[in-house]
């Protein structure tokens, strides 16, 4: 279909049959494309990949795009919406060049923010594979991308958390719990956003008030979230249920998102419905997606291109719909894709730049499965380099061990942690309220006040003070 | 301020406790963990770190086939319902367990020398069995050793007590299985169903979660959409005659229609549950259905439980 690249070494010319199975070749190893069979053959192969890829000009990918215009609406979308006066700056560039200028002093925050729409999913992706970990955090340390709802996300030095309270049957007390626990340590400024363990209409809607309640009870300034599908929500709202934000797993090429039951126009419908209900006080962003590399070969959709490129083309579909929150679940996936710490490290930073390089509010799941070969360890280093690299939010969840969905993600005190030895504070509207409400003495400090704030004393009051044990009843 | 503590004193251990700890009667969660600083406490930190451990050898570990074999002959004697025959041991083409865990099409498919074991074994097309019974590894070793006995025992009653005979294939064990390896026995033994027993992805506070799957005329390359699941099988989760009596529900069914998976609906109820109950209730949905978006063991074990009733919440006073 389109010319193949070819690049000497030596006496050998290696080829590479056209612009995605160089971008293939050049991917950094991992073991979701040697399952999909596009992984370079060697490390040399892959280092002449790279090589290759950095003299290839940005002009090329718009012209030769990785899955033809007329079969995909994500490369129609790509396409059509490509501000060409945006990339006017960098258009002479190679990606080898690109790389040298997003590392430079002249690429500022502001020039970052100014060339974003001129930047296609499949540049950022190509750049990133030639770029080292230490490129990719210090790149995306210079992008910001501010987004609000009832609190402001992506702010310098601010590192918001998703509370996750989770619960295997929805208990409402079970969920509350947990909620109460996150609260208490200052968790839950990006979102407090729900799994249902039963997922219908009826349901979502159960939980969605649960947490407009809790939120309007204690004067959270945050938003909720059921992680239902979009055709629920959409529903959910009809029927006049609180919906803060409207949420969609979302992938990077039309059959992801086939088989993940939505296209665009949902989404563009769901946006508009959520934006109807006006439920936002500093800001109007309504939707939340999650994205993953993996997804697509998961759902045999990928078209041979390698994850990380088919990943990057999900935040075009993000961006077209001014999301509050992005994050990748980096982890959850399993090892057929991610194998080990390494390969999700890797991942969750290049996630987060390409992400970010194209103005998404992106934050992070950093977590792992038990089939995976990653542990605590692997989560202490991911969660640090992204904080360092100005990842949006984190999760948040009861240590680390979420009983509903069976995998391990960041918890209350690893955000904690990160605050502390970053020096990076929670939204400016939730620092203050968790200041106001004598949960922390010095939020900018993550200094927690050993007293139980009197506002939760007096909630805990309610309960019968028997059956303290921690045995679990069946809800 | 607050005055400094002595930390010479006995008392004085380095930790400040969440007095809510005990909201813990609601949820299986690790609230209320206290901390030091803003870390976890020493005794937290280290009781995780044994349950990521459980969970990692349950994934590791290999199954004890001889031992399961074993076990599986001395219920073959009290449960004449099952083939005389002893189980045979089945591979995958994952030679082994690295390979498993980065190819899932290998973990699908039986290798050549099961092939042929089974081609001898197989009934000829005018006496088909009907129920195929495959044991795979999975990804939880622990599972099955801890609860692939116990079930089939359950079944056993259940298919005993039917007014239908059953003729059961000889038990097949798979070696770096996952549960499309079912299709492979399935189709060689020429069986009209196959029920695939199965570790599952473990947990951190399940490492021994047991998956059931259903399939109608077993063939290779069928998709997940036309199988039924049963997850959380164990003692602490969908206990064994709970799981048996759903199991026989939808094998009784899927042999009257002729069909598995989506067009196949659990309404068995529960055996514990409310008398009312034989709808498709809220917690029938959770614990079973047919799951054709995720791929193999990546599952959701969603537990059975009744569903909440909608009492005052403690939060909201």
């Amino acid at each position: 279909m389109h010319k193949a690249y070819r690049y000497s070494l030596g006496s050998k010319t290696y080829e590479f049959r056209n612009l995605a199975d160089l971008m293939a070749r050049a991917t950094p190893a991992r073991s979701g494309d040697r399952l999909a069979g596009v992984i370079a053959r060697s490390a040399e192969e892959r280092a002449v990949a790279q090589m290759a890829l950095a003299e290839v000009p940005l002009k090329n990918f718009l012209n030769e795009v990785l899955i033809p215009y007329e079969q995909d609406e994500v490369t129609r979308l790509i396409i059509d919406e490509h501000d060409a006066l945006a990339f006017a700056p960098i258009s002479h560039f190679t990606v080898g060049d690109f790389r040298n200028w997003l590392l430079s002093d002249l690429a500022s925050s502001d020039m970052l923010a100014s060339i974003r729409n001129g930047i296609t999913p499949e540049m950022a992706a190509a750049v990133s594979k030639i770029m080292r970990n230490q490129d990719l955090i210090l790149v995306a340390q210079k992008c910001r991308v501010i987004t609000a709802f009832r609190s402001t996300i992506g702010l310098p030095k601010r590192l918001a958390t998703r509370l996750q309270p989770n619960h295997p049957t929805d208990d409402m007390n079970g969920i509350a719990a947990s909620i109460l626990d996150g609260l208490l340590y200052g968790s839950g400024d990006a979102v407090i956003g729900i799994n249902p363990a039963t997922d219908n209409v009826a349901q979502a809607t159960r939980l969605m008030k649960l947490m407009d309640e809790v939120i309007s009870k204690y004067e959270i300034p945050t938003q909720s979230c059921v992680l239902t599908h979009v055709t629920n929500t959409l529903e959910c709202i009809e029927q006049g249920a609180p919906v803060d934000l409207v949420f969609q797993s979302i992938g990077g090429t039309e059959a992801t998102n086939s088989s993940f039951g939505f296209n665009l126009a949902t989404l563009a419908e769901a946006e508009q419905a959520a934006l109807s209900l006006q439920r936002g006080t500093v800001g109007n962003n309504v939707m939340y997606f999650e994205t993953g590399q993996g997804s697509a070969l998961s759902a045999n959709a990928h078209h041979g291109l390698d994850q990380q490129t088919c990943e990057t083309r999900a935040y075009a579909v993000a961006r077209k719909f001014n999301p509050l929150l992005v994050n990748t679940v980096v982890g959850f996936i399993g090892p057929e894709y991610l194998f080990d710490g390494k390969e999700i490290i890797r991942a969750g930073l290049e996630d987060h730049f390409c992400a970010k390089l194209l103005g998404l509010p992106m934050g992070c799941d950093v977590c792992y499965t038990n089939h995976a070969e990653a542990d605590q360890n692997d989560m202490d280093n991911l969660l640090t380099l992204l904080g360092t690299a100005g990842c949006s939010f984190v999760m948040g969840i009861p240590g680390s061990d979420d009983i509903m969905l069976n995998y391990q993600t960041t918890s209350f005190h690893d955000a904690l942690y990160a605050r502390r030895v970053l020096g990076l504070g929670p939204s400016p509207e939730f620092e203050a309220w968790l200041e106001k409400m004598q949960i922390m003495s010095n939020a900018a400090g993550a200094c927690l006040n050993d007293a139980l704030p009197p506002a939760f004393a007096a909630s805990l009051k309610t309960l019968p003070a028997g059956n303290s044990a921690s045995e679990v009843s069946n809800g | 301020m607050v005055d400094q503590p002595d930390i010479h004193n006995d008392d004085w251990n380095g930790v400040i406790d969440n007095p809510w700890r005990r909201l813990r009667q609601f949820t299986a969660a690790r609230i209320g963990l206290g901390r030091s600083g803003v870390s976890l406490p020493t005794k937290e930190m280290l009781e995780f770190q044994l349950a990521h451990a459980q969970a990692r050898d349950a994934v590791h570990t290999p199954l004890d086939f001889p031992a399961l074999t074993q076990q599986l002959e001395t219920l073959a004697e009290q449960y004449p319902l099952l083939s005389d025959e002893p189980p045979l041991k089945l591979h995958s083409e994952a030679v082994d367990r690295m390979t498993y865990l980065q190819r899932p099409d290998l973990g699908r498919r039986l290798d050549e020398a099961s092939r042929v074991l089974l081609q001898q074994e197989q009934q000829t097309p005018e006496q088909p069995f009907d129920l195929a019974l495959v044991i795979a590894d999975g990804l939880s070793a622990t599972a099955i050793a801890h609860n692939a006995v116990p079930f089939i025992q359950a079944l056993c009653e259940e298919l005993q007590a039917d007014k239908q005979p059953w003729k059961l294939a000889p038990i097949t064990l798979v070696e770096q299985g996952r549960v499309a390896v079912g299709d492979d026995v399935g189709e060689l033994l020429n069986a009209k169903t196959v029920l695939v027993l199965i570790g599952e992805r473990p947990g951190l506070s399940s490492p021994d979660s047991l998956g059931l799957y259903l399939t109608w005329a077993p063939v290779r390359g069928l998709t997940d959409a036309r199988r039924n699941c049963i997850s959380n099988v164990r003692p602490e989760g969908l206990n064994f005659s709970e799981a048996a009596h759903k199991a026989g529900y939808l094998l009784r069914e899927s042999r009257r229609l002729q069909l598995s998976g989506v067009q196949l609906k659990d309404r068995s109820g529960s055996l514990t549950g409310p008398a009312d109950s034989l709808s498709e209730s809220t917690a029938q949905a959770a614990t079973i259905d047919h799951q054709p978006d995720f791929p193999d063991e990546h599952t959701t074990i969603k537990p059975a439980s009744s569903p909440a009733a909608e009492t005052k919440n403690f939060l909201l006073g």
